[in-house]
């Protein structure tokens, strides 16, 4: 079975957004599950004095890792191996998936059981194993449900996060048997449990990805809530685990550090419920790493976006994001989808992703929670810039940023059509303020257009201050601006 | 040129600055205490600790509770527990121990910010026994909780071979409408027994 993997909209975010937010009770509930998993969030962070500290600790840890990426690829190749686990390189997509294939012939392996891995997402590794005659089962519940339902996660950490429990009954009644209506979550776990359960106990391999890989033991760390890493990589003699290069950190001692975060930040939880370290594989069995490169070296290449490399994949820029929130994670058509996903995605595909960048109010709340403190809306900002370069921005805004950059340099210019707009707009038909060309009106009202301009208003004030008696009020400016 | 040869020069091509690696001390959090915080924390998570004077007293705590009361399986890494039926010293295919009631194991040392407890290989040699049960009982000295996540981590050392792992709680999810579901693959409940003496 497999899912139809994430691809671009043609005409980008907007035109998919469009489909979301026709269903506005639904585009409603969606923004609100969210904030509530910010606010949740907010409380974690709250409750550890030490939280900035934290955040200023992990993003100089990466820095310092990202920088010195080599010499630690190479010091937890060496480690790693000297316990037994292979370790196999891939510089792209392509190549990864080849080597898990290979892996998995050379055992003959048919049924296949992975955990959440996004790098295994963005390789596209399920339909391409599907390919080969291979069941690959997703074993994160969130996962296995847009499995079934051949649809890509539209969330990193809740990959389910756009659909509700009705929705999942009826997944599950198709697929799984359960009473067709019944859509209790517990009652629909249980019936995933077992369901899943007899694939963890069919299984001839387990693939899971990395959260952490540390180069001074040559272990790596995997944290779930459900346990279906540590039953998937259990019960077979095969574990596969594949890891973008980003992945690593310096000591073993900087893992308090990340592990203090990453729950926190993604799920508001003080930690996740297994926190596993794999140091060599299970006496008798094999562990694989695959380490793949997919468009990171690149990116590091880059002054402007190397620290979003600094990304543990928590999705708290996701959850606190006003875009995201009110237009689901399907609309982005990017593995990885809200703010870090709008960098990752266009620096690895420009032309595949460009209307990402533009996907964002500049609000900056992204870059307020991210736990290593990676600059989204900066950078997001400079894409832009980096987009208009590579002239990959569409005519439309093309066009008006022209008319704007003239009017905007000629303050006589800027000052005459502000009048003419004050006087005109409230006379025109609606057809002519509300049309395609006015995309910002399509759910909003414009205000109403004030008698002066804040110019005007100043040069009032100015002069009303300069008289002996004059009774200068600052209200009388409010709002005009 | 292969893979990693690629990779590897293409990396050295791109000479950057190096920022510092920062030390691992810092103002982390301690508290007064640990048990309490430890307590609550695993009650938030989903699991229930319990104070006890000894191991005699806990599994007799344990005998009480449902679960075991109806546990047909029960397999335990600790010694002296009658109920236990499962010897593990026989186990070669982890397979067998799917219909594994109840799992006891000792605990290394458990984190009071976020109730999570150290478990490595060496005290569950199958750690598909962890994951697998239906139910698990943690066992822990008092005076082996800490404070906080650094702290771990210096206590565990440098890491050889084997697998360890922190379980804070019982396995579940929120993936159905963020609906919170205990027992999602793992252990449908974690009980964690607080021991006063060491044994």
């Amino acid at each position: 079975m497999s899912h139809p993997s994430a691809q671009p909209h043609s005409a980008g975010h907007p035109a998919a957004a469009d489909a979301f937010v026709a269903n506005e009770p639904r585009a409603h509930w969606h923004d609100k599950a969210l904030w509530f998993i910010r606010e949740k969030r907010d409380r974690a962070a709250a409750s550890l004095p030490e939280w900035e500290t934290l955040r200023d600790r992990a993003a100089q840890i990466k820095a310092h890792t990202i920088a010195n990426l080599p010499h630690y690829l190479e010091e937890f190749e060496a480690n790693a191996q000297r316990m037994g686990v292979k370790v196999h390189w891939a510089a792209d997509a392509k190549e990864h998936n080849k080597i898990v294939l290979g892996i998995l012939q050379q055992h003959n392996a048919k049924k296949v059981v992975k955990s959440k891995s996004m790098l295994t997402e963005e390789c596209h590794l399920n339909p391409f194993l599907e390919q080969h005659g291979i069941e690959v089962v997703d074993t994160d519940l969130g996962e296995r449900i847009v499995q079934l339902r051949e649809e890509p996660p539209s969330h990193i950490v809740l990959p389910a996060i756009h659909l509700k429990k009705q929705d999942v009954g009826d997944t599950f009644a198709t697929h799984l048997g359960t009473t067709p209506g019944a859509d209790d979550p517990q009652y629909l776990t249980e019936a995933a449990r077992g369901h899943l359960r007899e694939k963890f106990v069919a299984a001839d391999v387990g693939i899971t990805g990395v959260n952490f890989a540390v180069a001074e033991t040559g272990g790596i760390v995997v944290c779930t809530n459900e346990g279906n890493a540590d039953l998937g990589v259990a019960l077979p003699s095969v574990h596969i685990a594949c890891m973008g290069i980003e992945k690593l950190l310096p000591r073993a001692a900087d893992l308090a550090v990340f592990v203090r975060l990453l729950a926190r930040s993604a799920t508001g939880q003080p930690i996740t419920t297994y926190t596993s370290h794999f140091h060599g594989p299970r006496p008798g069995c094999e562990l694989h790493i695959v380490m793949v490169d997919n468009g990171r070296s690149d990116i590091r290449a880059s002054d402007d976006f190397r620290r979003s490399l600094n990304c543990i994949r928590c999705g708290a820029c996701m959850n606190t994001c006003p875009v995201y929130r009110r237009s689901g994670g399907h609309s982005y058509g990017s593995t990885v989808p809200g703010p870090i996903g709008s960098i990752l995605s266009p620096a690895m595909e420009p032309e595949k992703h460009k209307s990402l960048p533009f996907a964002c109010s500049l609000c900056g709340s992204c870059t307020d929670v991210c736990p290593v403190k990676i600059d989204l809306h900066h950078q997001l900002l400079t894409f832009r810039r980096e987009l208009a370069l590579k002239n990959l921005i569409p005519l439309s805004k093309r066009v008006s940023m022209k008319l704007l950059s003239f009017v905007l340099s000629r303050t006589w210019l800027f000052a005459v059509g502000g009048k003419v707009m004050r006087w005109v707009m409230p006379k025109l038909p609606r057809f002519m303020v509300y049309n395609r060309m006015n995309a910002w009106g399509k759910q909003r009202e414009l205000p109403p257009m004030p008698p002066q301009s804040f110019r005007e208003l100043y040069a009032i004030r100015k002069h009303m201050v300069n008289k002996p008696n004059g009774e200068a009020s600052s209200h009388s400016t409010k709002g005009a601006a | 040129m292969n893979a990693r040869e690629k990779i590897l020069t293409k990396l050295r091509q791109q000479v950057l600055p190096v920022p510092p690696l920062p030390g691992p001390d810092g103002p982390w959090i301690t508290y007064a205490d640990r048990a309490a915080q430890f307590s609550a924390a695993l009650a938030t998570v989903g699991g229930q600790a319990v104070r006890v004077a000894s191991q005699a007293e806990a599994l007799s705590h344990l005998a009480q509770l449902p679960v075991m009361a109806k546990a047909k399986r029960v397999a335990s890494f600790l010694p002296d527990v009658d109920r236990a039926n499962v010897d593990l010293n026989l186990v070669t295919d982890p397979h067998t121990l799917e219909d594994v009631d109840v799992t006891l194991v000792q605990g290394q040392f458990g984190v009071a910010e976020n109730a999570a407890v150290w478990i490595q290989e060496n005290s569950a040699p199958l750690r598909a026994s962890l994951f697998i049960c239906q139910h698990l009982v943690i066992l822990l000295p008092e005076r082996d909780l800490i404070d906080n996540m650094h702290q771990a981590y210096e206590r565990i050392g440098r890491f050889g071979p084997g697998f360890g792992v922190f379980v804070s709680g019982p396995s579940k999810t929120a993936d159905i409408e963020q609906s919170l579901v205990i027992g999602a693959h793992g252990a449908r409940s974690a009980t964690l027994y607080l021991l006063q003496n060491d044994r």
